[in-house]
This record gives structure tokens, sequence and C-alpha cells, in this order.
């Protein structure tokens, strides 16, 4: 893409960063993250870079502040900042470009903002040290940024601390913060991925409106392309440390090249007919209502059903009490009212009245395979466990059945002595399945298996459980906030919010009009793989809130 | 958010007042403590509002009813302690001519007739009005020896104290900025030597150097009533330079370790990623997450200065209050002994009761709820 040399910003050229790893037992070795990667990136434009984890993608944008976190080094190429190569600054020079030139919003701002000092000091703070204004007119620019990005009571929002505003608003006071110097570049690395979908609407409109506002350049990190389609000018896709293909967010997402960009676009086109016959109830649900101790209801009269061999799949955001919910089923937290019915008989409330087969019976599967899992013991002993325990098998008998499981989870024996860390992110949810199997339940509870994963490899985890299904008849209850996941795999939907039921029934029927005003909130808030769909949603929003 | 509440093991719906147990860092030395003990007469309900309202104040009136307790249970253990040790004051007082007429006498003298309760009543009364009876072996009234000793004790710590707090913590924010460098290498060897060495030795060393070979500093250090101020510092100089050298190290370690564990957070990449300098990186976002842990290490070494300091005061013939308790118990001199028992449990109790108050304080979730 040949531009005239004074409009571009950052131009990156041969980009090359490497690590040290120590893996233990062995002598350290170099392995090299990031490869001859080049762009360019315009005074005012975005580009967005997209890449399922270890693309990276974030290395490449910290890389635009001359930064490598947990002992990455920039090793070979060029960091060009109005042409000025900002690899070659030394310790002191780059100060003068980190939070005055360049700035950085990170994935998770509530992790990011000081919990030790009030919001509006840590928004002004690198303006005020670079000497870029005094405290007045930071404080101005601040409360002007506050206004522009929506956040409510702007006059008196930085007088509060972080853990005194929500997610979302953190998200925005921390591209405030990004903004307020008046930088050239901001780097959003996941911006919106912590935040549930329809907060994530929200605050992307706030970016996208602000970076216009001050025609400020971004790289905009992430692993959702339907997210990037919204924001940026030009997108390059990475897939292990390489460019996979570079252009602008029109050919990408209307005719990529790649087979690996074509498979990122077409993901989560799996869909599956709901069954037509919903009658052979396995789990009730009557008007559950739970608490964690203090009087505030999580959960408050839940009533729902699960027909064997079947999926129902509980959409809701954060907070909504979806895995208290799974909690309750399991026993693990007693609900205050109401019973849970496991094929027409009622099941003790405390996980402790439990009898050992009715325990086999339900299992779970959880979202963070990692702290799942014992990270000393082996493939074997995790998914023997359950095998000597539920049906006390043991020695031959024992390894021959963990073999099946494992091959029905498509590893294999192989894999049989491996531990936990060195499994990939979806090996280790398959492993959780497998342990989740091995009790041979009729019931498993999988609460948000696939959020943490990558698209592809979470699509390949929703094929193993539907295809577990059909082998095994096992009935699923699948906790979401992703409504892709849903079309893809349920039969019947139950919608939360705050700790209530709003909507339940057949997928058919949960996800067709008419809705209700939550429901059609939630599905109009998720983010379509096309060119302008923000905007069109924002209008159809600013019009129905005129109309009113 | 994730403000939903524990989500580790099933919460119980019975403890009423469980209320605003919820912070991460406030408790280092008791763990699952009764709450109730602090509350007294309040119902369950009013102080679960109460506690859910001004979760600042609610734990601030629990950590202080908790102390009052502790130090009543100290009490009871130091004079059933005390009671329960072997030998008795009338034998070793009488030696030779102990004839059992002899012993019941002075035991008679003494008042140790009377019941067991009685007298730890009597005595606790008087404690608690800063009476604490009068020495069996020197016949004065303890609580005015105790003074005067006590006074001595804590000018000594005191200035231990003001050097060596300041400097721990500067020399272990130095360490981080420095760290794995020359800098934080020199503090690591030189501030591990010297905990390793017992505190004698370094006391005798100092003097060996300072009294003996270069004759700047005095020896012995015994103060007296008739000394000016500048006389007793000069008296009190190489003690105060044993005990910081034998404190130093574990608050400097302690500082630079909870330091190291925040500049890991994402917070301070943050501050990096704004061009800040890496003292104002350490000292504004880093060290105001560190408190908690530092302060209780602070609080230890400081309980350590006035209680634990018998063996330098031995060494350098300070008349403080470690060296008048050991005295006592030799002679099995009991009024002298419970009092000190007492006065250094309140010292030990006030110390990490203030560590853990300035602890709530400093998190800013307890100081400002949403």
């Amino acid at each position: 893409m040949p531009e005239p040399e004074s409009t571009t910003l950052l131009s990156v050229r041969n980009l090359k960063i490497e690590a040290t790893s120590y893996p233990p037992g062995e002598p350290p070795k170099t392995v090299t993250l990031v490869e001859n990667v080049s762009f360019d990136l315009e005074k005012g434009k975005v580009l967005g870079l997209i890449g399922e984890s270890g693309a990276g993608k974030s290395t490449i944008g910290l890389s635009a502040l001359a930064y490598g976190r947990g002992g990455a080094s920039i090793t070979g190429g060029q960091v060009l900042l109005d042409g000025v190569d900002i690899l070659t600054l030394g310790r002191n020079g780059i100060r003068t470009i980190r939070g005055c030139k360049v700035c950085y919003v990170a994935q998770s701002a509530a992790a990011a903002f000081n919990p030790a000092h009030r919001l509006g000091e840590q928004v002004i703070e690198a303006s005020l040290r670079h000497g870029i204004m005094t405290r007045e007119e930071a404080t101005k620019r601040a409360l002007y940024l506050f206004t522009v990005l929506g956040l409510p009571s702007p006059e008196t929002f930085g007088e509060r601390y972080p853990h005194q505003v929500s997610g979302g608003q953190l998200q925005r006071a921390m591209t405030a913060m990004a903004l307020c110097p008046n930088p050239e570049l901001i780097v959003f690395d996941e911006p919106t991925t912590a935040l549930d979908v329809t907060t994530q609407i929200d605050v992307l409109a706030a970016i996208k409106h602000a970076i216009e506002e001050t025609n400020t350049a971004a790289l905009y990190i992430t692993h959702d392309l339907a997210v990037v389609a919204q924001i940026s000018d030009d997108i390059m896709v990475l897939r292990h440390g390489k460019t996979v293909e570079y252009g602008t967010t029109q050919q990408i997402i209307e005719a990529p090249n790649e087979d690996y960009t074509r498979a990122l676009v077409n993901v989560r086109q799996t869909k599956r007919q709901e069954a037509v016959d919903q009658s052979d109830t396995l789990l009730k649900v009557d008007n559950v209502s739970a608490g964690y101790g203090n009087g505030f209801k999580v959960l408050d009269n839940v009533s729902l059903h699960l027909p064997k061999g079947q999926t129902l799949a509980i959409v809701g955001e954060s907070g909504s009490g979806k895995s208290t919910l799974a909690r309750v089923i399991t026993g693990l937290l007693p609900p205050s009212e109401g019973t849970i019915r496991f094929e027409g008989k009622e099941l003790p409330k405390a996980l402790k009245a439990r009898t050992k087969d009715e325990l086999r019976r339900v299992q779970m599967i959880y979202q963070m395979a990692d702290t799942a899992m014992n990270p000393r013991q082996t493939v074997r002993d995790i998914i023997g466990r359950p095998l000597s325990f539920y049906f006390g098998l043991r020695g031959a008998q024992k390894t021959e059945r963990i073999k099946e499981l494992l091959d029905q989870i498509e590893m294999g024996a192989p894999f049989l002595d491996r531990y936990p860390a060195e499994l990939s992110g979806g090996q280790k949810q398959r492993v959780a399945i497998a342990r989740a199997l091995a009790a041979k339940p009729e019931l498993i509870l999988c609460d948000e298996p696939t959020s943490a994963l990558d698209p592809l490899v979470a699509e390949g985890i929703l094929n193993l459980l539907l295809k577990l299904q059909e082998e095994t008849a096992v009935s699923y209850v699948f906790i979401t906030h992703d409504i892709a996941i849903v079309r893809a795999i349920a039969d019947s939907v139950a919608v939360m919010h705050r700790g209530r039921l709003v909507r339940f029934g057949p997928k058919s029927n949960v996800l067709s009009p008419p809705f209700d005003d939550y429901t059609d909130l939630l599905l109009k808030s998720v983010p379509e793989m096309k060119i302008g769909w923000l905007e069109s949603v924002l209008t159809t929003r600013r019009m129905a809130s005129a109309g009113n | 958010m994730a403000a939903l509440g524990p989500d580790t093991g099933p919460a119980q719906a019975t403890a009423a007042t469980a209320g605003g147990e919820s912070l991460p860092q406030s408790v280092a030395v008791s763990g699952t403590e009764p709450p109730a003990m602090a509350t007294g007469p309040v119902t369950g309900s009013v102080w679960r509002r109460f506690s859910l309202r001004r979760p600042l104040a609610a734990l601030i009136l629990q950590r202080l009813g908790l102390s009052v307790g502790l130090l009543f249970a100290v009490s009871l253990m130091i004079f059933g302690g005390v009671e329960a040790l072997p030998g008795d004051f009338a034998t070793t007082y009488l030696g030779q001519s102990a004839t059992p007429q002899a012993v019941e006498n002075i035991r008679k003298d003494l008042g140790l007739d009377r019941p067991m309760t009685e007298r730890y009543v009597s005595w606790l009364g008087g404690a608690v009005q800063g009476d604490f009876g009068t020495s069996w072996a020197s016949r004065n009234s303890v609580s005015e020896q105790i003074g005067k000793r006590l006074g001595n004790s804590l000018f000594l710590a005191f200035f231990a104290a003001i050097i060596s707090v300041p400097l721990a913590v500067a020399l272990g924010m130095l360490a981080v900025q420095y760290r794995n460098r020359l800098p934080d290498k020199i503090i690591n060897v030189v501030s591990l030597a010297a905990i390793s060495l017992p505190e004698f030795f370094v006391g005798y060393l100092l003097i060996l150097f300072f009294a003996v070979q270069l004759g700047v500093a005095t020896f012995p250090s015994t103060v007296y009533d008739s000394m000016g101020f500048g006389e007793r510092l000069s008296a009190i100089a190489l003690p105060v330079a044993t005990l910081v050298l034998v404190v130093l190290a574990h608050m400097m370690r302690m500082t630079r370790a909870a330091i190291l564990n925040v500049m890991a957070s994402a917070y301070v990449e943050t501050a990096e990623l704004k061009g800040l300098s890496a003292f104002r990186i350490i000292a504004r976002h880093a060290a105001p997450n560190a408190v908690a842990p530092v302060i209780n290490v602070i609080a230890l070494n400081l309980a350590y200065l006035v209680v634990g300091v018998v063996v330098v005061e031995v060494v350098f013939v300070y008349p403080g209050m470690g060296q008048y308790m050991v005295d006592a118990v030799t002679v099995r001199d009991m009024p002298v002994v419970q009092a000190c028992g007492l006065i250094f449990a309140a010292f030990y109790i006030f110390l990490n009761m203030a560590a853990d108050l300035l602890a709530i304080i400093a998190n800013p979730r307890l100081r400002h709820p949403r």
C-alpha cells in the first residue's frame, strides 16, 4: 500500500521479537514470538491486528511502545514513529514516547488501574508528568473525555476509586486515560474482550466515537474478527507470529485470500436443529431461589427443565446467576427454596446428603480447565480418579478405559502420561471433558467451557460435545454468554437476567420474535461479521429512543 | 462485575455476625476469630447493618474489642503460668534457713494463703488502675520501678525504630529499583550477614571497634537519672546500632518482596507504559499496595525492640525492662514477673492491632465502600 510519506505515522519494518524460555530440566532456549512483520499506519487511521492467542498480536502492539512483556525483547527490525526509530532511543528516550505520543489500553482495565488511587488522578497523571498540560488543563480535558465516552456524572467520576465503578466504565476510563495526553497513536489490546456483549457494544461505540473525535490513530488488537470489522480501516491477520494476510477491512471480510482467514470469517457456522420431542424430562428445577448468606437473592424463583439426551443453554451476562444455578444443581450451594428433581426423584439439596450414585450422574466442566486440574497429576491420574472412585476400576482395566476415553476425545494414548502444563488450552478442556465422561454421567453441566478458547479451538470443542452427545445420549446444561454458541448447539434456551428467568423454551421460540426487551437487547448486541453493523445498530437505537 | 459475594465453599446462611468479612488482606495474625467478641450486647442484625454501612468503623471496633479480649486472656495465662511455676519465693528467699514455719510465715505475709481466684481478681483490679503491687524482693512499688525501666526501654526502642524503619523501607525500595544488579546484591548480602550473626556477637563487635579500638563510643551504656539528653544519646549509640542491624534485614527483605510482588501486577505495567520514572513507579504505584504486609513485619519488629531486647540490654549493661524481668525470674519475685509479662503482652497486642488497623485503613475498598 503505497502512501505519501508525510501522512504515515507508524511504520513497522521486518519486526522480530524473541523471548528466552526456561523449560524445566533443559538449557534455556530462545523462542521467536514474532517474525518478519511489517505494516504502515497513517495518521488518524485504525489498523486491526487479529489472531488467536500466541499469534503475537499483543507483542506487536506493545512494540509500538518499545516494550517487551515478560522477558520478550525486540531483536530485529525497525519501529518508525514519525520517521524516528523508537527502538534506538534508550531507557530515558523511550519515556518521552510512552504515555505522551503513544498510549496503551489494556485488556483488563480492572487490573490495569491502580486500586490505591482515584481514577481522575490516574487519568491525568501522564499528561502532568510529561509536562504536556497544567493540572487545570488536564482536569478539563479529562472531564471532556469522560463526557465524550459517555461516563455517568463526568464531573465527579474522577473522584472515584477503581473498585467503585463497573467493568464497562473502567474500560472507558482507561480509554480516557490513553486519550488524555493527546497522543498520536493508541494501542488497544482487546479492550472489550472481558466485557458482556451488551456492555461491549457501548464501549466499542464510545471508543470509535472518541478516536474519530480526536483524530487519533490506533492499533486495535482482538481475536474477534466481527469486532475489529466495526472499527478498523485495515486488518492484519496473524498466526504463530507471522503475517497471514494484510489488507483493507472490506477485502479481508468479504474476499479473504487465505484459508486461515476464511476459517476465521466462517467460524461459528455450526448449526443444529433442535429436537422435536422435548417431553422425556431428565432434570427439573422448580421455583429455586438461592443466595450467599447476605440476604441478597442471586437466584430468584427459577424453574426450568431439560429432556433426556438434549441440551439446555443458559444465557446471560456476568452476575445474572447462571453459574450459581449450576452450583445449585450440583449441590455445591444448597438452594434456600425450591426443589431439583432428577428423573422425577427429588435430589437432596446439599452435596453431602447425596449418594455416590446421585453424584456420579451429574458432572461438571469448568471455564478454566487450567485451574480445574491438579497441575501435578498426569492425564492418567486426572481421568483415572473418577474411574476408581465410582467404579472401583484398577490396573490394566483402568488403563484400558482411560485409553478408550482418550480416543473418544480425539486425543489418544500418547497423552496418557502428560502433565496439564504440557497440553494446549483446547487439549486441557478435552481432558476435562473426558474426566466428566469417565463417570458415565447422565447430565454434564458445562460452565462456559469454550469462552477462554480461541474461536477455531472452541468450535472443535463444541463439535466434540455434540458428537459425544450422539454417542452416549448425555444431556448438557450449557452455560454461556455467547448467542452464537446457543444457536449452534441448544435444543432449549433459558435467558437469565439479574437472577431471574426472563425467557425459557425451545430454541426456535426463544430466539425468534416477539422478544422481551432484555432478550432483544442481548441478541442485537452480538457483533456480526459485517462492515457497518455497529453504525446500523446505533442508528436503530437512536431512532427507537427518538420514537419514544 | 464479580461483586456477588464469596464464591468459595458453600456459604453458611446461619452466622448473623459474619457480615463485613470480605476483605482479602486485612488479617495476618488471627484468621477466623469470632467477631462476636467485639460486639458484646449488640444484636446480630443491628451489627450486621452497621458493618454493611460502615465497614471501616465496624472492622476497627472489632479489632479494638478483640485486643481487649485478648489482653484479658493473656492476663489469665500469665497469672496461671506464674502460679504453676515450680519453686517458691519463700524457699528461695530463705535459702538454707527455710524451716516449714518460716516458709509458712512468709507465705502468710505475702497473702499466698488466700485462694487463687481471689488473688487474681485483686491483682487484675490493681493492674487495671496501674498498680501492680509491691515487689517481694525489694518491698518497693512495682509500678514505680517499672515506670523508670520501661522509660529506658522505650527510649532505646524509639531511637532504634526511627532509624531502622525508614532505613529498611528505603533500602527495600532501592533494592527493588536495582533488582538483581549490584546495589541490590550488596544490600542483600550485608543485611543477611547482619541477621545471621547473633545479636550479642554484633554487640561485642561494635564494642570492640567503636569503644575499645577507636574510642568514639561510650561503654557501658548504663544511663542514670542525672544524665542529660545528649549524654543519654551518646550512651545508647552502640545498643541502638546493634538493634538496628538486627531488625533491619527482616523489614528490608519484606519490603523488597512485597513491592516486587506488586511490581508484577498489570497496573505497574500501565505506569511503565505511561513513561513514568522508575522511582515514581515504585514509590507511588507499587508501595501503597505493598503496605499491608510491610506494616505487619514492622509491627513485629517494633514489638521485638520493646520486648525481646534482653540480650542486648545485658551485653551493654543497659537498665531496661528485659533485664529487670530476668532478674525477677531468678529470685521468683512474682509481682514483678507478672507485671512485666502483662506489659510486654500489652505492647505486643497493641502494636499488632495498630498494624492491623493501618492495613485496614490502607485498603481503599474499605475506606471508600461502593
